[in-house]
């Protein structure tokens, strides 16, 4: 009997949170907040599930239910994307400062 | 591009974004792992763009309505005092929700643009996915909401509970699985727009009955909702960056949940279920008046002056006061004065998990002087002065006396085994747990009743 692709996919999620679990313990503990923002950041790859729902499917109809739905899931995911990381970056830049000081 | 040269971008997109974790490992290396993760978020991106390969029309739309979300995002990002910070990743959050539950709306409309079938015929286990994947996205939103509005102060920090609370959650977390069970035998939307409608209702009702000084618990398990959601979606899309994604992020957010609940000894379970600030009962036992020892600036400078090692001990006072680069400028004259100063923070000091550091870090503070509970609460006994601003609960050595106090057992900082205690607050008021602090009436303690600013200022002053 073949295999359901399905497992292999499980198998990914289940070694992925193996990964999560040992990467976030060995995160240092003065880093957490930018760790939650930049973890808020990554999540936003739904993005890629919104740009395939809104640019598929019928060419003459853009603005058909679902596409719009894909459309304002681009808007949400990329306030995160841009949001996230950038704020993460000025967090981070402040734990530079000292070093030449 | 071929499906399977995008899939191997996609995995590469997910490599890149442990990378990206990993880089928090240290400061040193902390740019360089965000960098990584734009570049894993750029590639998964493009990657998209090139596998539709169809650029119709509809590409304008969405790199129009890229660039407005980039805008915002970048807008808020460059805006927001560190302060805020809890709010704004609670807001982030429940755009990552909605976002899950927009797209496995969309998927549910159109199951063939995803491969998952047909309208009304959609293969089972997708379905399955799906709504899952809507269902824990729709409750991040609306318990995200909820938290930010609590955060910002919008709403009562003060926890909302009523009578049946826990017997309708539990009622409505049944009726989401039958709900799925339902819409999986007869593939109509109406159950499916009822399973989001509930789970939206859900998280709200999850996190009202909550109190604010539980808020970093909160934040950090929506943190994980918004990842199992994302995971949720990323098997309906068959996307394994999406599936690493929510895992790591599932994960981080677990983690952090169980930190926090560690930091204040309380179970999950206990946090989920409500109410601590509730607990108002202990309020009434410190009103008779125990004598203080209180002083002003001059007195804390001398002490500090005559010491020759000082901890300082943080909290989230001390950010609402504003007086964290007045501490910064204290502690650099204490230091030209050859005084060994450290700090000490306490995991839940800040209103989210490693809030205080940032607010440090903002105000110049080296990272290598702050320390964590674990690595500096046997350095107390060693030290001459220990300057507590902004902080209450975390010092009070009730918690490891009075096994009827609601915070026995929760690990504090050793603040009392110092030759003597500085205390910068307000009044004698009671912090968030509602209960007196016993370090105020100890020998070697001294109160110093004012604004947290203006009493370090004034020790400026007093130092030179």
């Amino acid at each position: 009997m073949e295999i359901d692709p399905f497992i292999f996919r499980l198998s990914i999620f289940v070694l992925s949170i193996l990964i999560g679990y040992y990467v976030v313990w060995s995160v240092t503990p003065s880093l957490h907040t930018p760790l939650m923002s930049v973890t808020n950041a990554i999540s936003s790859v739904i993005i890629v599930g919104a740009i395939i729902a809104s640019l598929s499917g019928n060419i003459e109809n853009i603005f058909d239910i679902s596409n719009i739905f894909g459309f304002l899931a681009i808007l949400l995911a990329a306030i995160n994307i841009f949001g996230g990381f950038l704020v993460t970056q000025r967090m981070l830049q402040m734990y530079k400062k000292k070093k030449n000081k | 591009m071929s499906p399977n040269l995008s899939a191997i971008f996609y995995l590469i997109s997910g490599i890149l974004f442990i990378f990206a974790l990993r880089g928090l490992s240290s400061p040193e290396t902390s740019r360089q792992g965000n960098f990584l993760g734009i570049l894993g978020m750029a590639i998964a991106i493009i990657v998209t763009f090139l596998s539709i390969g169809n650029f119709s029309t509809g590409i304008i739309y969405v790199l129009i309505f890229l660039v407005i979300g980039g805008s915002i995002g970048a807008f808020i990002a460059f805006k927001i005092p560190m302060t805020d910070m809890p709010q704004l990743v609670a807001g982030f959050h429940s755009l990552v929700g909605l976002a899950a539950v927009f797209v496995a709306i969309a998927a549910f409309l159109k199951p063939e643009v995803f491969n998952l079938g047909t309208t009304g015929n959609i293969k089972l286990a997708s379905l399955i996915e799906m709504s899952i994947g809507a269902s824990i996205g729709a409750i991040t939103f609306s318990g995200s909401i909820i938290a930010f509005l609590k955060l910002q102060g919008l709403m009562s920090g003060s926890p909302i509970t009523f009578k049946g609370q826990h017997l309708l959650n539990a009622l409505i977390g049944l009726s989401i699985i039958i709900l799925i069970y339902y819409l999986c035998v007869t593939q109509s939307s109406n159950f499916f727009w009822s399973l989001i409608t509930i789970s939206f209702l859900i998280g709200f009702l999850l996190i009202i009955p909550i109190g604010g000084a539980d808020m970093p618990v909160v934040i950090s398990m929506l943190n994980s909702y918004s990842g199992w959601a994302a995971a949720g979606i990323g098997f309906t899309l068959e996307n394994s960056a999406l599936i690493i994604t929510g895992a790591l992020v599932g994960s981080s957010g677990a983690i952090l949940s169980y930190i926090m609940c560690k930091g204040m000894n309380r179970s999950f379970f206990n946090v989920i279920l409500g109410g601590w600030g509730a607990t108002e009962q202990s309020l009434s036992k410190g009103t008779e008046q125990r004598p203080v020892k209180s002083g002003n600036a001059e007195d804390a400078a001398f002490l500090m002056k005559n010491a020759s090692s000082v901890i300082i001990v943080p909290g989230y006072g001390m950010a609402v006061a504003q007086a964290q680069h007045a501490l910064r400028e204290m502690v650099d004259s204490l230091k030209k004065n050859g005084i060994k100063v450290s700090y000490a923070i306490h995991p839940v000091a800040g209103r989210m998990p490693g809030h205080m550091n940032v607010l440090l870090a903002e105000a110049n503070v080296p990272y290598d002087e702050v320390f964590e509970l674990d690595d500096i609460n046997n350095d107390f006994a060693n030290s001459d002065v220990a300057f507590v601003i902004g902080a209450n609960d975390v010092t009070n050595p009730i918690a490891k006396t009075d096994p009827q106090s609601p915070i026995y057992g929760m690990p504090i900082l050793d603040v009392e085994k110092c030759k003597s205690v500085l205390f910068v607050k307000r009044s004698l008021s009671p912090g968030y747990a509602g209960i007196d602090n016993e370090l105020f009436y100890r020998n070697n303690t001294l109160m110093l009743f004012a604004d947290a600013k203006k009493m370090t200022e004034d020790i400026i002053k007093n130092l030179d």
